[in-house]
């Protein structure tokens, strides 16, 4: 195989229609008769409904139907979760529209179905649901108690307990040896915020009941599994369910759900015989979408005096929400294999208590665990550092894995295939100019300036690329993690490639292009990427976790390398040469030692034909790939911030952002870029900017993008980036996921360079987002507790 | 409900509709007029998503009702390339890899024409200050920077090139 696309900027084929309007996001689409649907959403984060009156509604004008819980009771299921951790792991049923309780402030009530979207907003006001309010539980701290229950019905908070115990399982020395034998012990707690995941795109949905099969189009990340757990959760044949994802706006595992609207959807659809569309608002999203993170984490370290780590013992609160998510109860065990990261602890301990609360229910959000994870340790790393006196950067060099000792078997219980810490840190500490920084904060300090320099770090590393469906049972998630494709010549010698993944603004088609073409020696400009609607992608586990290229992209080249196999029999054949003797290089197949040649194009046409085959060759090059990925993949990285506080105002500004990441053999520079510009800003913005409020009631208070502060351009810092890179060696590319590794790594590098900034006037931590006022309130703290320490 | 009748020139075609006072100007470009191009990403003027020019002007076409654009001249993206070329702010977009999802993309570039037939040499604050109205959750603006960028360098003009490799990555 001769690699020209490989490693290539391509501009993506995907922008033609993006940028001239011609777009197919769900809400662009009606069909003939379309009725459109608006929800009644309880106002209250927890109460009895004592009774819906839609009387008034049913009459309004345009309206043709109102549904309430009662009236789908028998239909409509509970939504899944899919991720028992535990055997013993509680649930409340889930129904899509409530039928006599609601369990936080958002849930839907009746459902509307109306001739036009406004006529169905306009009835939503007229139904009459009288409520007897029940207490709430809001804090992960409270709940835990189990005095104020969520769910009274289900006798307590907790969903389920979840332990790793390196003592064990075998992956090293127990944690209380570690912890009681620590020369050094740094116990801290941490506040993960709740965020929202604010795809740009409102989640949508439109059903055409119409036809044999139910289509669904949908603004999701997961096609497959949402035709699947449709079919499950509403008792209709999974053979008699078809799911589209047309243009999808963007979805950081927000997307990755199923959701009580695409539910009622179904069913007022199959309720009316017509089609009907929902499309959210941005305040029903920020209120009812899922929301991410928060969690509770309390981090014990053990080092040595020397500062050489000796033992991690973590002990989680993790919110739910309301309801189980989909994959919810399995995000913060994502992050138990993380904790260690790159460092060589000899004893671990993690363990996660999931509890319901009283607000909307939380599950994935671009890097489900892994941010949490990294941002504890990071943090605490710099914690040890500065306990130790000790240059944070020289405190990690320390205790890392070295590049000599991959494969390398971490204490969680992984194995690391690659990695070369030293490499990337080396190059960021260049291009960040990391000594001078150094001593300009000392200047700084020195001088007592009013805008103080803080120097923030993260050296991470994650697992991506979900994941061995052998893993994942013993995780207990109950389906696989393999993904398919399959790659279609046409009689031309173009190729169609099928894929299982679900692009949703990450460039697969582009990049699936790339692939295919240096494989398979066509033009780039002949090769067509299907995906997102199961008709056509039958089979396929979709996008979410940094898997689409180490799992998907796998399956398009293994399914390559069929189309390859099965054309050399024909191309033997046509130059009447053995099979054994055929090469296959740039687009043509020759006799070995000879000057004697056919082209792909040739062998495609020829097999069309069928006029003259080999003995017993079907006449058809198609050829498709299920793939399982022998492990996760390991991207790894430095990052460093160079932060400047206004010790005045508390304003924190980000003067220069360096990072150097290892995502190990790229198919595409110019959307790795993207990608990892995209994460650090929505890492940036955990750290900075966003969360999810709610009042003492639970009212979501950050109900708007008036509140919640997605950041915009002037919030924002012009990135400086570069790689490393250290092949994978668990898949044939050597490629690592890259969608989840900037908002893993600039959390912790944001806050570590807020506190180095303010540390020497007496601040200790702060609680994200690092507002001015917290900023500032925690100056003024330090100075009322008397100042330098 | 009481309509009013309105003329709009859009993308270079008049309509004339009866359209209810409350209706917005959103609304009556993506269901009346079909103009999907324009999209909806929140309901409190913050996104941008649905921004369009106003007899040249960027307006968020979700603040404004359709009978308030009675007389006035819309464009929307869908009416950016002329003459099947590429508007240069398409190009670029393109170019820089300035859009991922997409679903920022019209309202941004819409803006970013705006911004630029105000300010033709913007710095790179100038251009983020100027963008502040418009949300991006994927990119992290910086290549959406770089297009506004390229544009008043003139480094990027109208075209429709659509598979070269990026001259910068």
């Amino acid at each position: 195989m001769t690699v020209t696309e490989v490693g290539k900027a391509r501009l993506r084929k995907e922008d033609a229609h993006l940028i001239t309007g011609r777009t197919r996001y769900t809400d662009n689409l009606t069909l003939p008769g379309t009725l459109h649907l608006a929800l009644v959403r309880s106002p209250f984060a927890h109460a009895k409904i004592t009774s819906i009156d839609t009387s008034e509604a049913k009459s309004s004008p345009g309206v043709v139907a109102v549904l309430t819980g009662a009236d789908v009771a028998d239909k409509q299921g509970s939504l899944p979760n899919v991720w028992p951790i535990t055997a013993e792991q509680k649930a409340p049923a889930h129904p899509a529209i409530a039928v006599d309780t609601v369990a936080f402030a958002g849930e839907v009530v009746a459902c509307i179905v109306a001739r036009t979207a406004a006529a169905a907003r306009d009835a939503v006001e007229l139904v009459d649901v009288s409520y007897e309010e029940l207490p709430v539980v809001l804090d992960l701290e409270e709940a835990v108690k189990d005095e104020v229950l969520a769910h009274p019905d289900l006798g307590t908070n907790i969903s389920a307990t979840w332990v790793y115990d390196s003592g064990t399982a075998g992956s090293g020395k127990p944690i209380a040896e570690a912890l009681e034998g620590a020369e050094v012990l740094i116990e801290r707690t941490y506040y993960q915020q709740r965020l929202i995941p604010a795809f740009m795109e409102p989640r949508s949905v439109l059903v055409d009941p119409t036809g044999e099969q139910l289509t669904v189009w949908s603004a999701t990340q997961i096609p497959h599994i949402l035709r699947l757990l449709l079919a499950l959760t509403l008792g209709i044949p999974e053979s008699k369910v078809r799911v589209i994802a047309p243009d999808v706006g963007g979805g950081f595992g927000g997307k990755l759900q199923v959701t009580p609207e695409e539910a009622i959807t179904v069913l007022a659809a199959r309720h009316t015989g017509k089609p009907c569309k929902y499309t959210e608002t941005r305040s029903e999203s920020l209120m009812a979408a899922h929301h991410g993170r928060a969690q509770v984490q309390k981090v014990k370290l053990a080092a040595t005096k020397d500062g050489i780590v000796t033992g991690l013992d973590i002990h989680l609160l993790a919110d739910m929400g309301a309801y189980l998510g989909l994959v919810a109860s399995g995000v913060p065990i994502l992050g138990a294999f993380m904790y260690n990261s790159i460092y060589k602890f000899p004893a671990y301990r993690f363990e996660c208590t999931n509890l319901f609360t009283n607000k909307a229910w939380t599950d994935a959000y671009r890097g489900a665990g892994r941010p949490e994870a990294t941002f504890a340790i990071e943090r605490t790393m710099d914690e040890l550092a500065v306990e130790l006196n000790m240059d944070p950067l020289e405190l990690r060099k320390k205790n890392w894995i070295t590049h000599e000792e991959f494969p390398f078997a971490t204490v969680a219980g992984l194995e690391y295939d690659s990695g070369n810490y030293e490499a990337a840190t080396a190059k960021a500490e260049e291009l960040f100019g990391y000594d001078e920084l150094r001593a300009e904060q000392a200047r700084r300090r020195e001088a007592n300036d009013p805008v103080q320099l803080g120097i923030g770090i993260s050296t991470y590393t994650e697992m991506c690329g979900l994941a061995p469906s052998r893993v994942l049972g013993a995780l207990r998630y109950v389906a696989g993690g393999w993904d398919h494709a399959q790659v279609r010549v046409l009689p031309t010698g173009n190729i169609e490639v099928v894929t299982g993944t679900s692009a949703h603004g990450q460039g697969h088609e582009t990049a699936w292009s790339q692939l295919v073409a240096d494989k398979l020696g066509v033009a780039f400009e002949n090769i067509e990427v299907l995906h997102g609607d199961t008709h056509i992608s039958q089979r396929g586990m979709d996008t979410y976790g940094s898997r689409s290229l180490v799992v998907g992209g796998m399956a398009v080249l293994a399914a390559a390398d069929k189309v390859i196999a099965k054309a050399k029999v024909m191309a033997a054949h046509m130059m009447e040469a053995s099979e054994e003797d055929i090469e296959f290089a740039e687009g043509k197949f020759s006799v070995k030692g000879t000057e004697q040649s056919t082209s792909f194009g040739d062998v495609a046409f020829a097999t069309f034909a069928g006029h003259d085959l080999p003995e017993g060759f079907e006449p058809n090059l198609d050829s498709e790939a299920t793939v399982d990925p022998d492990n996760f993949s390991f991207p790894h990285g430095t990052h460093f911030a160079a932060i400047e506080v206004d010790t005045e105002t508390g304003e924190v500004s980000i003067r220069k952002y360096v990072c150097v990441d290892d995502v190990g053999v790229v198919v595409n520079p110019l959307i790795v870029e993207g990608q990892v510009h995209g994460g650090l800003a929505q890492g940036i913005a955990q750290a900075l900017y966003e969360e999810a409020v709610h009042d003492e009631t639970g009212t979501l208070v950050t109900g708007s993008f008036v509140d919640y502060l997605v950041p915009s351009a002037p919030d924002l810092p012009h990135f400086t980036t570069a790689r490393t890179e250290t092949p994978a060696t668990t898949n044939q590319l050597g490629a690592k996921g890259v969608g989840e590794a900037g908002t893993i790594a600039s959390t912790p590098a944001i806050v570590n360079g807020v506190l180095d900034a303010v540390r020497h006037l007496g601040v200790k931590d702060i609680n994200m987002p690092c507002s001015p006022s917290r900023v500032w309130a925690a100056l003024e703290e330090a100075k009322t507790a008397g100042g330098v320490q | 409900m009481a309509s009013s009748k309105i003329t709009v020139e859009v993308d270079n075609v008049s309509y004339t509709d009866e359209v209810e006072p409350r209706l917005l100007l959103v609304q009556y470009l993506r269901e009346r007029l079909g103009k999907t191009g324009t999209l909806i990403g929140c309901d409190t003027t913050n996104c941008g998503a649905c921004t369009v020019h106003l007899d040249g002007v960027s307006v968020k076409s979700c603040t404004m009702f359709a009978v308030q654009a009675d007389g006035h001249k819309v464009t929307t993206i869908e009416g950016m390339a002329t003459d099947g070329k590429l508007h240069p702010l398409q190009q670029a977009f393109h170019q820089c890899h300035a859009l991922q999802c997409g679903f920022c993309t019209p309202g941004m570039i819409m803006q970013s024409a705006s911004l630029l037939s105000e300010n033709p040499h913007p710095t790179e604050q100038e251009i983020r200050d100027g963008l502040e109205g418009n949300l991006c959750r994927c990119t992290g603006y910086q290549n959406i920077v770089a297009a506004v960028q390229a544009v008043a360098d003139g480094t990027v003009s109208a075209g429709s090139n659509e598979t070269e490799t990026a001259g910068v990555a």
